[in-house]
């Protein structure tokens, strides 16, 4: 192949060419992504079986939560998915300014969305004693809600343990992708991801869309759960 | 090296970037619709749906060999396996076998005497 | 073979051992081999801490009223024993010293995919090694390695914190290596290695990988669930709090039962390797053990519940592990056969590997046939919670695994370090760990049968001479562990050089230098044989 496009050094000693450790790199990473799927799926199990076993006080926490902020983090994400695979269409073509735009832009995402998760919408649930095992202890119009639906109080804490579990961990990930999105952003200022080996930028981003994913089945299993006609 | 690639134009992109917001919209508005127990089954077809584009353009899938695809299928489906199976341990734990007639003696027995 | 001019072997100039020296040059290597090395050490030092632990047992059961411990620290000690030997060492010890080691040669590559991944394995490993022994020296853990909820996640008093915590380290160590090894084999073989000339060995470690990454993600997250309910007091597996303690169960099985057959089929691979060159013969059925290894990771996913038969599971639920849990006996019964067949009109040398082998498969058979008893939902309401079980799964992981992996050290120890262990030596520590073994854990189906409970520190007097029996046979098994650990060090020194294939056997390692260089190949060999292409004509009494 065109070894000299992509620099001998550029390919590490264990593999005979490049094209042999980009498929092990691509490969490797979706892997990585099948074992988070597992990850995630444990807390997806534990959901599942509360949620049949207590679908009133699945729809209670449901309607506790504010659909606005669900809808708005879903677009979002799915936003930075489009930036980031631009990046990754950017870095095939060797276009360093336009990657280090699209990388950019799909940063200043994913920071907007773990900001605004945790300095709105959990700080809010906080305030309104939604944070079970800190201060559970809903009230108001809250406990309305709750009782409209004949939950029992323990019930609701589960779903709200659920809900910060999973909307936690998802949040971790998508702290570790900035932390990723960095890391990019300084080798494309120095020059390495648009000599031909997009391999790392397209890795990013099979991890970029699968934090997504996740985000993308979370939504509906959060936040609207027993229907909001009511 | 872009012989071997396919680098689709980004209007590509833009396209399963709108399809994925119109899905969201409709998934977010069936929400406030009373479809009953459809409710839920509808958010996860466009669930899968939504993810199933991203996999399959954003994350480049139809253009990778097969063997990515066993992989994504394995990870759904071992999910699936543990969710289904736990979930089926609970929800037949209290099928009781009915009594049958020889059981009738020993259930009847204590009215009789 | 005398009365060929007989080339002294002798030790290649520069080899992988002596290519860099210095601390430095092995706590940052990337070589494959040094890091096999790396973890051979540290599993051997937490094999010391486990069989401690299991050394205290059995003396504390040399009397009905419990010799030297209370209830409260003998459940400490055989908590210790459970969590050390599973997740320090039987998860690591083939796949990260054998597989390590030898899955790039055997495969014809430089190295494993990943080489500083390779390395930030150990590493993650040690940090959670440490955190877990560091919690066992502050007080342990008494919840048995299982780790019910809700004792372990609301009512333990014990360390059961930072004893997680050190799990869920360690467990990406193991998740890692598994992905690593994946797309080694995937991605790497060299040109002619195609799926079906592999040696059985990668095709077990391939499998293996497939559980590992498929199956300690889930036990990764259970442990994080743990962590939360112990530090919030929140009731995600607490009935008071309406949670449920057989969710708990269902997700740690669903890893606990994929992770025994993590234990037992890179031994299987390496019985494989053991008998094909022992015998110096074709596997029969190539192709049947090869799938049988696939087959039995596919279906370990699915037969979790029969470890739940008694704790409120769903009968209906147990119908169904019960008959899969039969079914994945199905695969293991082919390699047995298979093996046994590779064994018929062969001419077999009786060296220690050979011993070793055969010694796995015997007891093997015995492990196995005893799940069944434990697989059947009638019989196991006998057996649950008793010895049987203890001695069921001692049967396989020790009789079955450590075999396995003591097998292949001997077989490739002239190929790491480039000598010789002492034949004689070797095969009389096999006896003995074989006559050892048998008396330690034979005793205990009767004891299981008869009614004695597992972890329980004091029973009725009339059971006193099995355990006196067991307690024997484990310090025959202990003196039995020791003596290879002397004469492997030993060889290091004063036994002359093994040469590149000591044993005259068939697979890309035996083509290399004894022990071979850094990058193991000095150009990428082209397979054109099958795999294990012994000449009919060539096997002679060894």
């Amino acid at each position: 192949m065109s070894a000299e496009a992509h620099g001998a050094t550029l390919v590490a000693e264990q593999f005979d060419d490049f094209e042999q450790q980009k498929q092990a790199d691509t490969f490797g990473m979706w892997l990585f992504l099948v074992t988070e799927v597992l990850f995630f799926g444990g807390l997806f199990c534990g959901y599942c079986l509360y949620r049949n076993v207590y679908p009133e006080a699945w729809a209670a926490g449901s309607h506790l939560l504010k659909v606005t902020y669900g809808a708005f983090y879903t677009a979002l994400l799915i936003c930075s998915s489009l930036t980031m695979a631009l990046g990754v269409r950017a870095a095939m073509l060797r276009l360093k300014t336009s990657l280090t735009v699209y990388l950019i832009l799909t940063w200043i995402m994913g920071a907007a969305f773990v900001y605004i998760k945790l300095r709105y919408e959990w700080y809010g649930d906080f305030l309104e004693g939604l944070v079970p095992g800190f201060n559970w202890a809903p009230h108001g119009e809250n406990l309305e809600m709750i009782n409209h639906f004949h939950a029992l109080l323990p019930h609701v804490s589960l779903f709200f343990i659920f809900y910060f579990c999973m909307t936690g961990l998802h949040a971790l990930h998508m702290v570790v992708g900035v932390g990723l999105l960095t890391t990019l952003l300084i080798f494309t200022q120095q020059g390495k991801n648009t000599q031909g080996n997009y391999n790392w930028v397209e890795i990013v981003g099979l991890y970029w869309h699968f934090v997504d994913i996740v985000w993308i089945f979370l939504f509906p299993l959060l936040y609207l759960i027993g229907g909001r006609y009511v | 090296m872009s012989e071997d690639v396919h680098v689709h134009p980004k209007f590509f992109y833009v396209k399963v970037f709108l399809a994925l917001i119109v899905l969201t919209t409709i998934t977010t508005a069936v929400a406030y619709v009373d479809l009953g127990v459809f409710n839920t089954v509808v958010a996860l077809v466009i669930a899968v749906c939504k993810a199933s584009l991203v996999v399959l353009f954003f994350m480049h899938l139809k253009e990778q060999a097969g063997m990515t695809r066993v992989v994504i299928i394995a990870a759904a489906l071992w999910l699936a396996v543990l969710i289904a199976i736990t979930l089926s341990d609970r929800f037949t734990r209290h099928w009781v076998p009915s009594n049958g007639p020889w059981e009738s003696s020993t259930m009847a027995a204590p009215q009789s005497e | 073979m005398s009365t060929v001019a007989v080339e002294v072997p002798s030790l290649p100039e520069v080899h992988y051992l002596n290519a860099d020296y210095g601390w430095r040059s092995w706590l940052f290597t990337t070589d494959h081999k040094r890091i096999a090395w790396l973890y051979l050490i540290s599993i051997t030092f937490m094999f010391a801490i486990g069989g401690l632990s299991a050394t205290l047992m059995r003396l504390n059961l040399i009397e009905p009223s419990g010799l030297l411990f209370e209830p409260a620290t003998y459940n400490k000690l055989f908590t210790a024993h459970g969590l050390v030997m599973i997740f320090f060492f039987l998860t690591q010890s083939i796949p990260t010293v054998l597989g390590n080691f030898l899955i790039p040669i055997m495969i014809g590559a430089r190295d494993v995919a990943f080489p500083k991944i390779n390395l930030l394995s150990w590493y993650i490993y040690i940090l959670g090694a440490l955190i877990f022994v560091i919690s066992l020296i502050t007080g342990g853990v008494d919840t048995g390695w299982t780790l019910y909820t809700p004792l372990s996640s609301t009512y333990a008093n014990t360390n059961v914190l930072s004893a997680t915590t050190g799990l869920f380290i360690t467990g990406f160590s193991s998740i890692l290596t598994g992905l690593n090894f994946m797309v080694t084999i995937h991605k790497m073989r060299a040109p002619g290695m195609t799926w079906f000339r592999l040696p059985l060995f990668i095709w077990a470690m391939y499998a293996t990988s497939v559980i590992f990454v498929l199956a300690m993600p889930v036990i990764a997250i259970t442990l994080a669930l743990i962590a939360l309910e112990r530090i919030w007091h929140v009731g995600i597996f607490d009935p008071g709090l309406g949670g449920d303690p057989i969710l708990f169960q269902h997700l740690f099985w669903f890893f606990g039962h994929p992770e025994v057959y993590i234990l037992i089929l890179p031994s299987m691979g390496v019985i494989s390797e053991l008998v094909a060159a022992g015998c110096r013969k074709r596997i029969f059925g190539y192709s049947f053990v090869a799938f049988s290894s696939v087959a039995i990771a596919a279906i370990s996913f699915m037969v979790w519940g029969h470890h739940m038969f008694l704790t409120g599971q769903s009968v209906y639920a147990g119908l169904v592990f019960s008959a899969l849990s039969f079914a994945v006996a199905i695969p293991s019964a082919v390699k047995v056969f298979n093996w046994t067949a590779t064994m018929h009109k062969a001419s077999v040398s009786f060296d220690a590997p050979m011993l070793y082998a055969i010694g796995f498969i015997g007891l093997f058979t015995i492990g196995g046939l005893t799940g069944l008893f434990l697989a059947s939902m009638g019989s196991d309401v006998h057996l649950h919670d008793t010895y049987f079980v203890v001695a069921h799964f001692h049967y396989v992981m020790v009789g079955g695994a450590i075999m396995g992996y003591l097998g292949g050290l001997h077989l490739w120890w002239p190929k790491m370090t480039g000598k010789m262990y002492p034949e004689a030596w070797a095969r009389f520590a096999c006896l003995l760990i074989f006559a050892g073994f048998n008396l330690t854990f034979g005793p205990q189906f009767i004891l299981g049968y008869v009614g004695m409970p597992r972890r329980y520190t004091v029973y009725p007097a009339e059971f006193q001479v099995l355990n006196v029996m067991s307690s024997a046979g484990a310090s025959i098994l202990a003196l039995g562990y020791l003596i290879p650990l002397i004469y492997f060090a030993w060889s290091a020194f004063k036994v002359p050089a093994a040469g590149p294939n000591p044993w005259g056997a068939k697979g890309l390692e035996w083509t290399v230098a004894s022990p071979p260089p850094t990058h193991n190949f000095e150009e990428t060999p082209i397979v054109t044989e099958e795999a294990y292409a012994y000449e009919p004509e060539a096997a002679h009494v060894g």
